[in-house]
């Protein structure tokens, strides 16, 4: 009875017994049938013609956005072979799904943090951080923003807001919650942008992240790459769900599924995401529709859990031939200019390595210590010592076994 | 001088430090308008709103990943814990987040918080409500781990914590909540992290505690006196950063040392203590150090008096220590 008077007082007011507003119960969806309610929206058609009503991205960053995804792709290629070669350590990247890094990335404003998962490199890229840069996170050489502490792939960029990478699965979803709900409270225009896979709306920190963000409506938007793999587990062992982004009705919030290989879709329905959010409408949880091509690292082998006949009609669909085959159908595109693009991407990704390589290949023994506390503490301060009287009296301290 | 327990002084140091720092929030389960369950946030909501006082769902992974985010953006978030039993669903977020944020990012990002919670048994709360969960902030690097054990050092330890660059880690100890009490200055001022204090000079056996266990060390240590063994005692308040320097200083000079903490022993903050004290004052020492401390079981409900650590136990180990 009491529960009873409580929740009419809720819809009648659509405040809580404080006073404070809550989302109406009236707005809040029944049951549902999620391939009807999240259709699968996109933009491009197969043969490359759109209907521009639907697209607001500025004609003007097409030709941009299509040099960068070419590059985020020549850049996992290389990567890949680098590892093999033994140059680097791991890679991980984003073979198949750049449409999704890039065009969420896209939507969002200059002022927006991005919070990424380990796939959106491109993102880092688009927000400015130079390619070699980049190359010297995955050296851990000297010219590491990172300094050598983490592994490859694990970038950092403060000056194009894009939040440190970890390992952990999901962690970076209530942290980009906080940063907008810290907008909010310092009444600034900044929405998040958050990235994460399907595999991590398994994660507690999906479940805590999204339903902090809908009870408080937080202004972020959370970009769900559904590459339809969490390594070797399919995305039909990561839920039963029928969609992923029915998932955000229970949360309270929008939810949205969009072709992930189609760079406008994504685009537009980060766009509109993120002028929803700064509205103070709430968050929404936007599903990609993609397909992770490769291993899920260089670590991976996925010809041993995936047949290659589940890859191949993915092939047709690469996001990259679908923004070609929209630039051609604009006439913003020919063959050659295409080569060119391609040529001078290669180009860059080879000047950028030349300039990484030629840097020393370790920061220096200190950095070790560097950035544990803001200062170090005696700790820190004795074992330096330690270590330097160590690499001194014998310089195998500081080879792992087989260096040269 | 007011006379505070140690939660007025905990709600003091926030009210103080939430009016000089707009940038200060306090977050949390019942924090908000209910004051939190021990009381520790009474009032704040009322003096500084909803936006800077606010009542969390039910999670503490959110309430600490909220906090990281909120910290990388600019404010200075103090989450509360409500029992440091429930610390554990956030530890991927203190250990793998909070603590390596700065350092992963090669120092381009920081994420400076003060994660409160109360701590230690004495309270009849069985294994949920009872735990000292120190050691495992203490064991990764990038935490600080502040534990008071009056309302003066709450205070200002508290105000220091929140104006550190660093996190840290604030464990309030809860069995003297209330019953600790003691002259409180109004206004700000700050004990600097790091410092131990001693609370007792001697000559014979230095004792080291922190927290609820100060209390009962200094019990164990007047008694000693009354039998004729003149002991040191140590509030170490800090674990990390440690005064190490304080704690040579003393062990140089007694060559005998006495260890209380009421987590279990093993793996405990005091055999990080008893390493240092013998790698550093390996020749003054003329007795084994000798931890008093909880059992290795599980914190348990009816035999917690035999379970802590309390002054007859330390007792009998300072008399030990200085006969041998």
């Amino acid at each position: 009875m009491r529960r009873e008077i409580h929740e009419s007082f809720v819809r009648r007011n659509g405040h809580d017994v404080h006073g404070e507003e809550l989302t109406p119960f009236s707005q809040r969806p029944a049951a549902h049938r999620p391939e009807k309610e999240f259709p699968l929206e996109r933009v491009l058609a197969d043969d490359g013609s759109a209907d521009l009503a639907r697209s607001h991205l500025p004609q003007e960053r097409l030709l941009p956005l299509y040099r960068l995804m070419v590059l985020n792709r020549a850049l996992d290629e290389r990567m890949i072979q680098l590892q093999r070669q033994g140059r680097i350590g791991f890679y991980i990247g984003s073979i198949g799904e750049e449409a999704t890094v890039l065009g969420a990335a896209e939507g969002m404003a200059p002022q927006d943090w991005i919070f990424p998962c380990y796939r959106e490199h491109g993102a880092a890229i688009l927000r400015g951080l130079p390619l070699a840069k980049f190359l010297c996170d995955l050296l851990g050489n000297a010219g590491d923003l990172m300094e050598g502490h983490q592994m490859p792939c694990h970038e950092a960029f403060r000056p194009g807001r894009f939040a440190s990478i970890s390992s952990p699965i999901a962690t970076q979803i209530p942290q980009a919650v906080g940063a907008g709900w810290a907008a909010r409270i310092k009444k600034d225009d900044m929405v998040p942008l958050v990235y994460f896979g399907e595999g991590a709306t398994s994660a507690n920190d999906f479940h805590t992240g999204l339903n902090f963000a809908g009870v408080r409506k937080v202004p972020v938007v959370f970009v769900c790459r559904n590459n339809g793999w969490a390594i070797s587990v399919p995305r039909e062992r990561q839920t039963a769900a029928v969609t992923f982004a029915e998932k955000a009705l229970a949360y309270g919030m929008k939810g949205e599924r969009v072709d992930g290989n189609d760079l406008l879709a994504v685009y537009e329905a980060t766009r509109l995401a993120r002028a929803r959010a700064a509205a103070g409408e709430g968050p929404t949880l936007i599903e990609c529709v993609t397909y992770r091509m490769e291993g899920h690292s260089t670590s991976d082998d996925p010809r041993v859990y995936r047949p290659a006949e589940l890859v191949d009609p993915w092939r047709k669909k690469d996001p990259i031939l679908r923004l070609k085959g929209h630039l051609v159908w604009r006439g913003l595109l020919s063959e050659s200019e295409d080569a060119a693009i391609r040529d001078a991407v290669a180009a860059e990704i080879q000047a950028a390595l030349r300039e990484a390589e030629a840097l020393p290949s370790k920061p220096p023994l200190e950095s070790l210590f560097d950035g544990v506390y803001a200062q170090p503490l005696w700790q820190q301060r004795e074992q330096l010592e330690e270590l330097r009287s160590a690499v001194a009296a014998d310089p195998r301290v500081a080879r792992l076994r087989g260096e040269g | 001088m007011p006379v505070l327990n140690v939660i007025q002084a905990v709600n003091d140091a926030l009210r103080t430090e939430m009016r000089r720092d707009p940038s200060v929030v306090v977050m949390g389960e019942d924090v908000g308008r209910f004051g939190g369950v021990f009381r520790a946030t009474q009032g704040l909501h009322d003096e500084f709103g909803a936006d800077r006082v606010i009542d969390t769902p039910l999670a503490e992974g959110g309430i600490v990943g909220t906090a990281v985010g909120m910290a990388l953006y600019g404010l200075r978030p103090v989450p509360e814990i409500q029992f440091a039993d429930f610390i554990f669903p956030a530890m991927d977020q203190i250990v793998n987040e909070v603590a390596k944020y700065r350092y992963r990012s090669g120092g381009q990002y920081a994420c400076p918080m003060v994660i409160r919670s109360p701590y230690g048994g004495g309270i009849r709360g069985g294994h949920y409500h009872s735990q000292s969960p120190e050691a495992h902030f203490v064991h990764t690097p990038g935490l600080k781990v502040v534990v008071p054990s009056n309302p003066y050092d709450a205070k200002g330890l508290l105000i220091s914590a929140i104006r550190d660059p660093d996190p840290v880690l604030f464990f309030e100890p809860k069995r003297v909540y209330r019953a600790a009490k003691g002259e409180v200055p109004e206004g700000e001022y700050e004990i600097p992290l790091g410092q131990a204090k001693v609370t007792r000079e001697g000559g014979q056996v230095t004792v080291l505690a922190w927290g609820a266990m100060w209390h009962e060390a200094d019990q164990a240590v007047r008694e000693a006196a009354e039998a004729g063994v003149d002991c040191e005692l140590l509030d170490l308040r800090s674990l990390q950063p440690l005064d190490v320097e304080a704690i040579e200083r003393s062990v140089k000079k007694t060559g005998r040392a006495v260890i209380v903490h009421e987590a279990p022993r093993t793996c405990g903050f005091g055999a990080e203590l008893s390493a240092l004290i013998q790698e550093r004052c390996f020749l003054s020492l003329e007795a084994p150090i000798t931890r008093v401390t909880g059992f290795d079981t599980p914190f348990p409900y009816t035999l917690e008096a035999e379970y802590l650590p309390r002054a007859p136990r330390i007792l009998r180990a300072i008399r030990e220590v200085a006969a041998f």
